[in-house]
């Protein structure tokens, strides 16, 4: 599936709240905080047959080239 | 082949046999930001000196982009045509990750404008241009090469400079005293201004490289490539861009632990470069190792000290915010303070200078810092975030849309500011004005052209506009005893509505909008525009 924009003009003001989310965190923490924050959209989404196509996109898009450089 | 830098010639000031007369404005800088002011004044009847510690244009190309919106000011000052036809046009912008392009974008997809989104033009033919220029003013402009501001004294309604030169020091006395002495202002040095913001730690390399076989490969056209992980460069980043006279921008992220004077050697330089371009035969013209601050003062505006340019606001240069912002200053203060300067207008009007310009400066910071955040990712985690981005960027458009190579520079909205009657149209007060391409009594011209530099009325429509002192009118596709022109392929109806009348600020914003001719309130909008309380 291919995700509709729905962040609009606020994309980068988005991107640089979630990146201040971080500041001051060791990477440890930064994953722990990235697996809340999976848990608390999905919440918000709820929807479960959208979850699921959300998961296989997030799934299908990760490929070795593209991890950590 | 490389710029000839002819040093401009020094003549002895009269300040150093008699003192001279109170001069209305000095300018200290005559970089591009401090010739365009005293070409804006001087269009506008009002003199200035011009003093400059230095004789020569700047060393290496350094501000290359400029946007639309500084080009339409340009036009004004009379030097848009001359840049436009020595300039690279380009609009499109594209980004890659490693070999892929993951995202392109075009800045100005519809005609009908004069000017392009971008040229690049190197900052030393800017400053040619435009001390050129500012010699059609003999009478107006009297810049001063060799002339080094030592001291200055802001005695309330005056300020007092002293100055050296190589015949030796003297003083002089200026009503308004304007700051256009780059990011390194020594002027706010002297008044102890705190600059404060942000400081990346990257290392960035700047190469000028002259060579004619094109590196941007089978593109004929030029364009603005960006590479997050380059393949040929051991680094987070590169940017190119193409210059006249066959002169390349190559921009390389050196990272936070590189030694600058080593990095700005040939010797390290070219094995650099080769790598891009392979057996290509290339000059070296210019290199620079930079790292980038995004600072400001908290005023621009201290009495009758007024700071424009690189003085007040600097940022980092992804998104061409500097020179383009340091412009639209100028485009702001220029008219404001000819306005006080003939009477038309209080000195309140210059503190809006300061409202609209910290406002449209602390835009162009967030903004640069955004990018320069993106590109420069602090921790593994942003690290990780931002390689998620360009992952999902080959699928998704609302990736792609959070790819940050640098938002480019664009015209400040002043819609929040005091200076603008609140109301409704297809292009709202505060917004500057969209070109629009017309034709009249003698030919092909364009809107901005025939509309900026006083305040002026326009309607695309049929209502006629009403006779005011000291408002100029213009009407399209109607015929009156005022300037009138018909309008090109629709454009501008189209941008502008046909049922409203505009009230254009001299610097080409809207500051009011209106459904009838009534003279009243545009009177009103008029004055609110000139800094009447409201």
């Amino acid at each position: 599936m291919i995700l509709d924009d729905k962040l609009g003009s606020h994309a980068d003001a988005f991107y640089n709240a979630l990146m201040d989310c971080h500041a001051g965190l060791t990477e440890a923490q930064s994953h722990a905080l990235n697996a809340r924050l999976v848990l608390i959209l999905a919440n918000e989404i709820g929807d479960l047959a959208q979850l699921e196509k959300l998961l296989a996109t997030a799934r299908k898009t990760g490929s070795p080239e593209f991890s950590g450089s | 082949m490389a710029y000839d830098y002819a040093p401009f010639p020094y003549t002895r000031p009269p300040g150093l046999t008699q003192q001279e007369q109170r001069h209305p404005v000095v300018i200290v800088g005559a970089g591009p930001i401090g010739l365009a002011m005293a070409i804006d004044l001087a269009q506008q009847g009002i003199a200035s000196v011009v003093l400059d510690d230095n004789n020569v244009v700047s060393v290496g190309s350094r501000a290359i982009c400029w946007a639309k919106r500084t080009l339409e000011i340009f036009d004004r000052l009379g030097v848009g045509e001359r840049m436009l036809a020595k300039g690279v046009t380009w609009k499109v912008g594209r980004n890659f990750h490693g070999d892929n392009q993951v995202y392109a974008f075009d800045l100005l997809p519809e005609p009908g404008h004069k000017y392009p989104a971008f040229i690049n033009l190197q900052q030393y033919y800017v400053e040619q241009y435009l001390a050129e220029r500012a010699q059609d003013f003999p009478d107006l402009i009297d810049i001063r090469f060799l002339n080094k501001v030592t001291y200055h004294t802001d005695h309330g309604d005056h300020v007092a400079l002293d100055i050296s030169t190589p015949d030796g020091t003297y003083t002089l006395e200026a009503d308004y005293y304007l700051a256009c002495d780059g990011a390194g202002s020594a002027t706010r040095a002297r008044m102890a201004l705190p600059f404060e913001g942000q400081t990346f730690e990257e290392h960035f390399l700047i190469v000028d490289v002259e060579m004619e076989t094109s590196p941007f490969g089978n593109h004929d056209t030029p364009e603005r490539w960006f590479w997050f992980n380059p393949p040929f460069h051991n680094g987070q980043s590169a940017l190119l861009h193409k210059q006249p006279d066959n002169i390349y921008r190559i921009d390389l992220q050196l990272g936070p632990d590189t030694d600058p004077k080593e990095e700005a050697t040939e010797a390290k330089v070219t094995p650099r470069i080769k790598a891009i371009v392979g057996d290509t035969p290339f000059r070296l013209d210019w290199m620079s190792v930079y790292k980038f601050r995004c600072a400001k003062l908290d005023r621009f505006v201290h009495n009758r000290v007024i700071f424009v340019g690189d003085s007040a606001h600097v940022v980092s240069p992804f998104g061409a915010r500097g020179g383009n912002g340091g412009i639209q200053d100028v485009d702001n203060l220029g008219w404001k303070l000819a306005a006080v300067l003939k009477g038309d207008a209080s000195a309140p009007l210059i503190e809006s200078y300061n409202t609209e310009r910290v406002h449209g400066s602390a835009e162009n910071i967030l903004n640069s810092a955004r990018a320069t955040n993106f590109m420069t990712p602090k921790s593994p985690i942003e690290a990780l975030f931002r390689d998620a981005v360009l992952s999902l960027a080959a699928d998704h458009p609302f990736a792609r849309k959070l790819i940050n190579s640098g938002r480019l520079s664009q015209p400040c909205d002043l819609a929040g500011s005091s200076l603008q009657t609140p109301g409704d149209a297809p292009l709202r007060p505060g917004f500057p004005m969209i070109d629009a391409p017309l034709t009249g009594p003698d030919g092909p011209t364009w809107l901005l052209s025939q509309a900026q530099g006083a305040f002026t009325l326009m309607t695309a429509g049929t209502t006629p506009l009403p006779e005011i002192d000291k408002i100029n009118r213009i009407g399209i596709n109607q015929t009156a005893d005022y300037p009138c022109f018909a309008s090109v392929d629709g454009h501008a109806e189209t941008r502008y509505g046909k049922d409203k009348i505009y009230l254009l600020r001299p610097d080409g914003h809207v500051c009011a909008v209106f459904d009838t001719p009534d003279t009243a309130p545009i009177i009103a909008a008029h004055d609110r525009a000139l800094g009447a309380s409201t």
